[in-house]
């Protein structure tokens, strides 16, 4: 996009400053939507699980509900309470909510179609993904009151504890496709299994880090069943409790934005990115990006499946997992993988 | 133009927050700009073309070691007056470390612009191999050139972390412990009774 710029006859720097503005808000925005939209499907799915109606008063079939509830919360009063330290309490949503949308900017929508195309993606994201956990604990300490102290705590201990598997099967993934670009990683599942399959899910030493993924990506972003830091029946809402209006709303997006960022790393990493299933010449006609927003959304119905069926952990079960279970076995597939991978590929 | 201006950008928020983070008087304050100081380091990282070191920088130190430093000092009662009393008597410490740390930037930054080690270029460009990404000039050197130092490395911090578990865990007498996979070979049959009790009279179980 940049030499398309310069072509209107931009010097370079400001030809890029441009560019790069035009990108974020050409996937913000369209973020920012999909957001609004999948909160209303999230609430859709949850009530065709409980056999209930769902959203369907506010606009043709309840579509714009997100944007009534929207409307609500921007209209409401902004409370700051009177011992919270008013400067963090105030930081920490926006904090949230930035952190966010910043992975966004290496996560490939089609053949290199994306913002930054940098060596490092996946370490970049599990950098800021580490980052997340600071708007929880801020506000969770800046609210200075019990309950969202005890759900920021929970966060901060829950979120280390499954960022190191999730590390451990990152590196799993970066041993078998060579690279931590996130285009390449994808260019790399290409016929992966009998060069009729795109996807590591496919392979049988990588499937089992896949279960391990989801699982784990479904505690990184407190979604249920892991969703102990919100836990409404012991902490009342958690580290948002003390919120109200625009802030609580920025919790809000921020937590489906990043829910839809890792259904994109599910993508991504396992099951092809913007390739489609198979590696057959008439699947290519349809575009990536569709292929892309396709199983992107799969694994939201996932997510929003498992959040309408399974009942929440309790906290010790929740470590043990972490800990006990998705450690240990994640590092045997670190050995298991590069051993596999020594014998076949670098021997 | 946009290094120079990222450059400025990068090294006055880190000097900033740096000094802010020994400045401010609320510990999680201090806590929280020391963040800010590493994440701007680490983007004067990728500005000398060190991406994959700025990337470990904020995963380890932002993501993991800051957190566990906030888990603890958010947990502190804080007693201001107590945290100015001893600044005084801790003074001559305090400058002697500082003099301590400055002397040794000075002499690392003088024996690496000598160029007497084969660290990189010495005009104080960073030495990024051509062609080759940095992970990969990395790897290549720290499996090969350096692999028993780096092995050394991962040993010594595994002893270290055994070392902290074993010193810090203690066997409690009193305390319940699970059976996890008693728990989970429970069945509904074993553990509840089906009774069918006549009307005003109870059950005994």
């Amino acid at each position: 996009m940049t030499a398309f710029f310069q072509s209107l006859g931009m010097t370079y720097d400001w030809a890029w400053f441009v560019a790069t503005i035009c990108g974020i808000l050409l996937i913000a925005l369209p973020l920012m939507l999909a957001v609004a939209m999948i909160i209303y499907v999230d609430r859709k799915i949850w009530a065709a699980m409980a056999l209930r109606r769902g959203p369907n008063v506010v606009g043709p079939f309840g579509l714009l509900q997100s944007f009534a509830d929207g409307l609500k919360v921007f209209l409401q009063e902004t409370i700051v309470p009177s011992a919270a330290n008013k400067g963090i309490f105030l930081i920490a949503p926006v904090v949230t909510f930035t952190i966010a949308l910043m992975a966004w900017a290496v996560i490939p929508f089609n053949s290199g179609a994306m913002l930054a195309d940098i060596n490092v993606g996946l370490l970049y994201i599990l950098a800021i993904s580490s980052l997340g956990v600071y708007g929880t604990i801020m506000a969770g300490w800046a609210s200075n009151s019990k309950y969202p102290f005890f759900s920021a705590m929970r966060a901060s201990a829950q979120m280390i504890s499954y960022e190191v598997s999730i590390g451990f099967i990152i590196i799993c993934v970066v041993l078998w496709s060579g690279t931590f670009n996130m285009n390449d990683i994808v260019k790399a599942q290409q016929g992966h299994v009998f060069g009729i399959f795109n996807g590591f899910v496919f392979n049988p030493l990588l499937f089992p880090m896949w279960v391990m993924f989801l699982i784990s990506s479904l505690a990184e972003t407190q979604r249920a069943p892991f969703d102990l830091t919100e836990a409404e029946s012991e902490l009342v809402a958690g580290y948002q409790t003390e919120y109200s209006s625009m802030a609580f709303a920025a919790y809000w997006l921020g937590e489906y934005a990043n829910v839809l960022l890792m259904c994109a790393l599910n993508t991504t990493l396992f099951f092809g990115g913007w390739l489609p299933p198979l590696d057959w010449a008439p699947l290519y006609l349809v575009p990536g990006f569709i292929w892309f927003l396709l199983k992107v959304f799969f694994f939201f119905f996932v997510f929003s499946w498992v959040k309408a069926t399974v009942p929440r952990y309790r906290y010790d079960q929740l470590m043990r997992l972490g800990w006990k279970v998705f450690l240990p076995v994640s590092l045997l597939f670190v050995v298991l993988v590069s051993g596999y991978l020594m014998l076949t590929r670098y021997s | 133009m946009i290094h120079v201006i990222a450059f400025y950008l990068f090294a006055v928020m880190t000097v900033a927050s740096g000094a802010i983070t020994i400045l401010s008087r609320n510990p999680v304050h201090s806590v929280l700009w020391l963040i800010l100081a590493f994440f701007n380091a680490a983007g004067l990282m990728v500005l000398v073309g060190a991406e994959f070191i700025a990337m470990l920088l904020v995963i380890v130190y932002v993501g993991a070691v800051a957190v566990l430093f906030l888990f603890v000092v958010m947990m502190l009662d804080i007693d201001f007056a107590e945290l100015r009393a001893g600044f005084v008597r801790y003074f001559p410490l305090g400058a002697l470390v500082a003099l301590v740390l400055l002397a040794e930037i000075v002499l690392g930054v003088g024996a690496y612009r000598a160029g007497s080690l084969e660290l990189g270029t010495p005009d104080g460009t960073a030495a990024v191999a051509e062609g080759l990404s940095n992970t990969t000039a990395i790897g290549a050197l720290l499996y090969s050139r350096y692999l028993f130092l780096f092995e050394a490395a991962g040993i010594i911090l595994l002893v270290a972390m055994i070392g902290a578990i074993v010193l810090t865990h203690r066997q409690r007498g009193e305390a319940l412990v699970q059976n996890i996979s008693k728990q989970n070979a429970r069945r509904p049959d074993e553990a509840t009774v089906n009774v069918k009790p006549e009307v005003g009279k109870g059950v005994t179980l």
